[in-house]
């Protein structure tokens, strides 16, 4: 029997966090599921630990053959033990299966889950995608000109303009 | 295929034009990206790898970027054009079944002879795109491949997350698919035994390092790539930017070493350096990884100006063509192990002999009796 998640009470609790509030010192055990939700930060400190050890560590705190590790994709036929096993996935529909499992492995290993960079732009864009990519294009702007790299600046209003221009 | 058609191919960063090229060899920005409804690399069906390399060519065809390009399908060439493939790192172990397996099908590069860019197709992600250019020159680095990127994206459909970024076969590339990395050569650091807390260091704010051939090689020659360890939850700009800021500092280091070695052991690093260009210059037979060693020295010495007439462009160029597949495509045969090392002694020789005479090292005076004359007058 594993310890309880002080969150939701399921006995898995593999998370132990301590915090220390107004110099109140308070522990707090949780499920990965439950510390994944409130956004908890599990990665180690050295950022030079292979993935492999990433993928061992996931296992620690469930049985094996637990629910999840069996699942397959359904588009190419991966399960989750394949990927820990070779460390890759098999397809981007992998990221719609795994993602409980996969999004506490990217908080592991790139402490967030949130892409920041450029946004795609599909060859045949939705309204949304526009607006997204637009966003994004002008955050790219806005660090040109903080640069004072006019010529790239230009080039980039240029873009932003014939996108909302589509609109 | 005709060898020859390969020419300069991946080779534009050899004349350390770049800023700092004495320290930093090279700069290299991929990014990975997959295309959707397709298997990743290694789940990829015979089909789904074809289908990727088609839609590549295709797509290859209609953009200036990559004018003049030549696709290169890895079944179809030699074994030793693979392995020069690999020595100039267009394509990387796995792309060329390093492993004794060859590549897999459709296994591809993309290569130009005009530019510093290249395309890796169906490796472990479908398209890896690259540039490589002279010193530290991450932002252009960074800048091309970001051209490349958009022109691909504008007719290849790119698997692609709300939240997650550009999808990879391994998580550890998800995001933006960016993997910089400056290639350093630090013998100033490793000489005065600092090298260690500089690469702890290094794994302190988010990088990290590896050998001549990528992951998991061996450091020789004090050569070190230093690369980004994460590629989500920080834009490409901020990855790069870090990067940067962090390698200047690493040249700063290297350079005050360079300056406490001369300050406190002057003669020994001099002639370490010379003893090195020696054996360069006259050794009958040499293995690549002693090419790569005495290399590092006679490197430190031209970079301190105290090899004069020695280029950095020279130095480089050695470094590429004493690679067992290029020396090899040189002979026009293979070359039995102790063979290849005669050649490549050989190469070296002749190199220096017309690129790299330093001037004759006499007149210091205070070094010692000149040989030829009485040491006192009687």
């Amino acid at each position: 029997m594993g310890m309880a998640c002080d969150n939701c009470g399921a006995d898995n609790a593999v998370v132990h966090l301590t915090q220390i509030v107004n110099n109140q010192m308070s522990t707090y055990h949780l499920c990965q599921k439950c510390a994944a939700e409130k956004g908890v930060d599990t990665s180690v400190p050295s950022s030079n630990t292979p993935l492999t050890d990433f993928l061992a560590q996931m296992g620690e705190g469930r049985s094996e053959g637990g629910p999840g590790t069996k699942e397959a994709c359904s588009f190419c036929g991966l399960t989750f033990d394949d990927f820990k096993s070779s460390g890759r996935l098999g397809c981007p529909h992998c990221y719609a299966t795994f993602d409980t499992q996969l999004r506490s492995l990217l908080r592991r290993i790139h402490g967030g889950t949130q892409h920041v960079g450029k946004v795609y732009l599909p060859p045949d864009p939705a309204v949304a995608d526009r607006q997204l990519r637009i966003a994004g294009l002008m955050r790219k702007l806005q660090r040109a000109v903080d640069l004072e790299d006019f010529e790239r600046a230009a080039e980039l209003r240029d873009e932003i303009k014939a996108l909302e221009a589509a609109r | 295929m005709d060898i020859t058609s390969l020419g300069d191919f991946g080779l534009a960063w050899l004349d350390a034009s770049g800023p700092h090229s004495d320290i930093v060899l090279s700069t290299r920005v991929r990014l990975a990206r997959n295309l959707q409804g397709h298997a990743f690399g290694a789940r990829a069906r015979v089909n789904d790898r074809k289908a990727v390399l088609e839609q590549v060519r295709e797509v290859a065809g209609e953009l200036e970027l990559l004018k003049g390009f030549t696709l290169l399908e890895l079944q179809a060439v030699e074994p030793r054009v693979r392995r020069i493939l690999l020595e100039r790192h267009i394509a990387s172990r796995e792309l060329v079944g390093e492993n004794g397996s060859g590549p897999s099908p459709s296994a591809a590069v993309v290569t130009c002879a005009s530019g510093p860019l290249g395309i890796m197709v169906n490796e472990e992600d479908h398209l890896r795109l690259q540039s490589l250019l002279s010193g530290l020159t991450l932002r252009d680095a960074w800048r091309l491949v970001d051209r490349l990127d958009e022109e691909m994206g504008a007719h290849l459909p790119f698997a692609y997350h709300g939240e997650f970024g550009y999808l990879t076969s391994c998580p550890t590339n998800v995001g933006t698919g960016l993997r910089a990395s400056v290639f350093m050569h630090l013998p100033g650091l490793v000489l005065t035994k600092e090298i260690g807390r500089v690469l702890q260091g290094l794994s302190q704010v988010g990088l990290t390092f590896r050998g001549l051939y990528g992951e998991g090689s061996e450091v020789v020659g004090n050569f070190f790539q230093i690369s980004n360890q994460t590629t989500l939850g920080k834009s490409e700009d901020d990855l790069i930017d870090h990067l940067e800021k962090i390698v200047q500092q690493v040249i700063q280091y290297e350079q005050h070493a360079r300056h406490v070695l001369m300050r406190d052991a002057a003669s020994v690093t001099e002639d370490k350096i010379w003893r090195a260009y020696g054996l360069l210059r006259y050794a009958r037979s040499l293995s690549f990884e002693e090419v790569m060693n005495l290399l590092s020295g006679v490197r430190l010495g031209a970079s301190m100006k105290l090899l004069p007439g020695l280029s950095v462009y020279t130095l480089n160029k050695i470094m590429i063509f004493t690679q067992a597949a290029h020396l090899e495509q040189a002979a026009g045969r293979e070359l039995p192990p102790l063979e290849c090392d005669a050649h490549r002694a050989a190469f070296v020789r002749r190199i220096l002999a017309t690129e790299g005479d330093v001037s004759p090292d006499i007149g210091h005076g205070s070094d010692g009796p000149t040989p030829g004359q009485p040491s006192g007058k009687e």
